[in-house]
């Protein structure tokens, strides 16, 4: 576990300050969600601090130490794992060969020329172990191309676990997965709590209340609110800018 | 010494002005369409052919370079309506085997057609002969001749582009794609305007060219290379870095040649210089793209890496 | 870079195993060539089988970039220069021992292929074809102003290279099942390679390099590893193909040289190693049957790759991605 500080942080594609000075604290072990409308900057905020993508100013720290500079694959390497809200995969890979991917980036050099990775029982019973816990060990021999999309959602979820962060960014887990999935998907998530940070970024209002520590709520790029669940929710300048917004949809 | 220098610098601004017209369309091909045209050097070569074919039908290089215009036109419309037109959803790997195929069925064709020794285009009346420069230099009008058609047609090209909606969408096109389309432009005939253009350019620069040069079926593969060196250093879609690109190119080729084992003379025993300066002298321009690219992985004026 | 080739499909366990035994059948037939082109009174055709192996394993190392790192170099012919003219030079220098010439050959591609791949790898697509393309002209311009080795007219070579200290190579036959054994062992060394951790990160980098930057790997040390271990096989081409021709030119190294090597990977089936192999032999027979009834057979492997990349549905790389599936 992992503590998360993020300081200042601002991100601008021309005239459009899309990240405008953000500072927000994932502490040790807490689920802190972010939520906010369409077009709030929520993913470009996860991009910058995912490292795929520079920041203009501001900081990132992990566990104090600034990995502001660095690359996403040496984030990766110091814990801070991400999962896609578009399904990132390898889809001419099976399932287990995705995740063993992810696994092989944490357990010993990729630099080996000669010994058939297919057979690493090493590799493969560590990502079993993560399809497990995603749900989705019966799929592991099928190809990744061939997964529903509530499958990709959890494939995405196998392979960020698989890099065994200790702070993990989740980009809208659950977009587009509905039902007895949904909930079945917040469960494994609800179970995970505790044993890594996790950042969330979700649309959907249940989930988060349910899962959340403490949820900041980012409108054009800024934080407006950061508080537990309850506080945000009964926040008056929330209520106006984003969830009055929802309950007028939902109406 | 100085006379040499300004003898060499002046091939290099003429060698300049024609690869800028290869690179011109090239860039624009690249920018926009993206795609990777290897045939791009082939129409140089039969910008050449042709202006030697009709210089020789009608006697006058005049009315062989007025009729090479229509018949190049139609060169650029061909291939983009027959061949390049189906390669711009394809992967790269596609396009460098599809006009890799052109560029063998090109130079096979043409072997056919004019036969395998070199042909030559007379010079024109007018602009044979050399002027004075300076002091005891003189200097071919010819390829004056060549350095102002040249310098007019990037000065035309110029206008075209920062003065016209059709440059407009070109200058749109090179750096962002998505962004022509959503314009509501018929994308498919902007495509074929630009290859014809491009097209037209490169036949125009082996044409020009044809008088000073033989003839011949190798001529458009050493140019193509260097062509892609200037698009690179210069940056994808980007006509003024083809331009300066050109001409950076051009001088240090050039004068890398003649300089080079000069230079190296001063440090170097005269036998071991002027062997390092031959072998030195034709990597030259590519020692300069990688120093650019090591500065500047998408070239001098290149938005997109 | 992995925009530049269609994603093809990732190695499947049976569908490796076929390859090995595709493979397999092609070696057996190789090691039987010449006892029956011999037997057909035809022992000449033992050094163009040379010759077609030779290639063979320059296209196998291509496919190993090209095919498992959709990384189109178009600058191969550089490293069959390299090894051809390691033969040359060490050979002049009295290191006429082929396995010394080998070194030699790796070591200057190993040192080109990192240095002009580091530069290359830092682009994409277009200009990767570009650059390549550029640094393979650089060595073909080399080696044209290298008078002390013929220059343009290349350079005839007094002997073969010598093995162990033995002049063995002299023999055709001999130099034929040389170039067969050291094809076998490197397609032994790059089914390995792509089998291996690397190899997965390798196709992995292929398929997506965002998700692989995503779990932790930098594409570029991968890439640029695989590019320069492609290159250093390549060379060891070279070095055999210097033997069977006994002369070295620039023109092993001209770029249609490089255009010709990814016809033949991807005649075969790029991603598929025993497919480049084969592509390599289909592509020299069908160059010296339409060599034998044209003198312009060029136009015709012109029309022939126009066409097929215009009639498959998407393109060759499409097309054998669909064969693929449908097995």
């Amino acid at each position: 576990m992992s503590r998360l500080d993020i300081t200042h942080l601002t991100k601008s594609f021309g005239a459009l300050k899309v990240t405008d000075d953000v500072s927000l604290t994932a502490e040790p072990g807490e689920i802190h969600a972010i939520i906010g409308p369409n077009g709030a900057g929520k993913t470009t905020l996860i991009a910058q601090i995912s490292g795929q993508l520079a920041s203009d100013s501001g900081r990132i720290a992990l566990d104090g130490r600034d990995i502001t500079g660095t690359s996403m694959p040496d984030r990766v390497h110091l814990g801070l794992a991400r999962s896609f809200q578009i399904t990132q995969t390898l889809p001419g890979f099976t399932v287990l060969e995705n995740v063993a991917l992810a696994v092989q980036a944490r357990h010993g050099s990729s630099f080996r020329f000669w010994a058939p990775v297919a057979t690493e029982a090493a590799l493969n019973d560590a990502a079993m172990r993560a399809l497990t816990e995603a749900g989705l060990e019966h799929r592991a021999e099928a190809r990744a191309s061939a997964l529903s999309h509530g499958e990709h959602r959890r494939l995405e979820l196998a392979c960020a676990l698989a890099t065994e962060p200790s702070v993990l960014l989740l980009d809208e887990p659950l977009a587009g997965v509905g039902g007895e999935d949904a909930e079945a998907f917040v469960a494994a998530l609800a179970a995970m709590k505790g044993r890594f940070t996790m950042l969330l970024i979700e649309h959907d209002m249940d989930a988060v209340f349910r899962l959340a520590t403490r949820v900041s709520v980012l409108v054009y790029g800024r934080i407006i609110a950061t508080g537990t669940p309850e506080a945000v929710r009964a926040d008056a300048a929330v209520r106006a800018a984003y969830l009055g917004e929802e309950e007028e949809a939902s109406a | 010494m100085t006379n040499l220098f300004v003898l060499q610098l002046l091939n290099g601004v003429q060698l300049g002005v024609l690869l800028f017209l290869i690179a011109a369309g090239l860039t624009l091909v690249f920018g926009i369409m993206d795609v990777v045209n290897l045939a791009h050097g082939v129409l140089y070569m039969v910008g050449a052919y042709f202006v030697a074919t009709f210089a020789a039908l009608t006697g006058s290089f005049w009315w062989g370079l007025l009729l090479m215009l229509p018949a190049a036109v139609a060169v650029g419309l061909i291939l983009e309506v027959v061949v390049i037109r189906r390669l711009y959803a394809r992967s790269h790997l596609d396009q460098v085997l599809a006009t890799f195929g052109l560029v063998m069925i090109a130079n096979e064709t043409v072997k056919i057609v004019w036969g395998v020794s070199p042909l030559s285009v007379p010079m024109p009346e007018i602009l044979s002969g050399s002027v004075p420069l300076m002091g005891p230099l003189q200097y071919p009008v010819y390829r004056i001749a060549i350095i102002v058609a040249g310098l007019a047609v990037a000065g035309g090209l110029y206008l075209v582009i920062n003065h016209t909606r059709i440059g407009m969408l070109l200058r749109a096109g090179a750096t962002n794609r998505a962004m022509v389309s959503a314009l509501g432009i018929d994308i498919g005939k902007l495509f074929a305007i630009v290859f014809t253009l491009g097209a037209v350019l490169a036949c125009l620069a082996g044409a020009l060219v044809a008088p000073i040069l033989s003839v011949d079926t190798g001529m458009g593969e050493s140019v193509l290379i260097l062509t892609f060196v200037v698009v690179v250093i210069g940056g994808i879609g980007s006509i003024k870095g083809a331009f300066l690109g050109a001409l950076l190119v051009a001088i240090v080729d050039t004068l890398g040649g003649v300089f080079g084992p000069i230079l190296l003379r001063e440090v170097l025993d005269p036998s071991a210089a002027g062997q390092a300066g031959r072998m030195l002298a034709p990597m030259l321009v590519y020692i300069l793209m990688a120093a650019i690219l090591c500065v500047k992985p998408a070239g001098l004026f290149g938005g997109r890496g | 870079m992995t925009d530049t080739a269609a994603p093809a499909a990732a190695p499947r366990a049976p569908a490796l195993a076929g390859r090995v035994k595709a493979a397999a059948i092609l070696f057996v037939l190789f090691a039987l060539f010449p006892p029956i082109v011999t037997a057909a009174g035809d022992p000449f055709l033992v050094l163009i089988g040379t010759r077609i192996l030779a290639y063979a394993i320059a296209a196998m190392a291509l496919d190993l970039i090209l095919g498992y790192g959709a990384m189109v170099s178009f600058g191969h012919a550089a490293y069959l220069g390299f090894g051809t003219y390691a033969v040359a030079i060490l050979s002049s220098y009295g290191v006429s021992d082929i396995l010394l010439q080998m070194l030699g050959a790796v070591l200057i591609s190993a040192l080109f292929a990192l240095v002009t791949g580091a530069i290359s790898l830092r682009t994409k697509g277009v200009y990767f074809i570009m650059i390549t393309l550029a640094f393979g002209q650089m060595a073909f311009f080399f080696f044209i102003s290298l008078s002390a080795y013929g220059g343009d007219d290349g350079y005839g070579l007094s002997q073969r290279s010598t093995l162990f200290g033995t002049q063995v190579l002299e023999n055709d036959l001999a130099l034929f099942y040389a170039t067969l054994a050291v094809l076998i062992g490197l397609f032994a060394l790059c089914h390995r390679i792509v089998g291996s951790r690397f190899g997965r990160v390798l196709t992995g980098i292929r398929e997506n390099p965002t998700r692989m930057e995503a779990i932790g790997y930098s594409p570029f040390r991968f890439q640029l590893t695989a590019f320069v271990i492609s290159g250093c096989m390549t060379s060891v081409a070279g070095v055999l193909l210097a033997n069977q021709a006994e002369f070295v030119s620039p023109a092993f190294m001209s770029w249609h040289r490089s255009g010709e090597l990814i016809v033949m990977v991807v005649l075969g089936g790029i991603g598929t190693l025993a497919g480049a192999i084969g592509g390599a032999v289909a592509a020299l027979v069908l160059e010296e049957v339409l060599g034998m009834a044209t003198d312009h057979w060029r136009l015709w492997f012109g029309v022939f790759l126009v066409l097929m990349v215009l009639f498959s549905p998407r393109g060759i790389t499409g097309l054998v991605e669909q064969i693929r599936r449908r097995k």
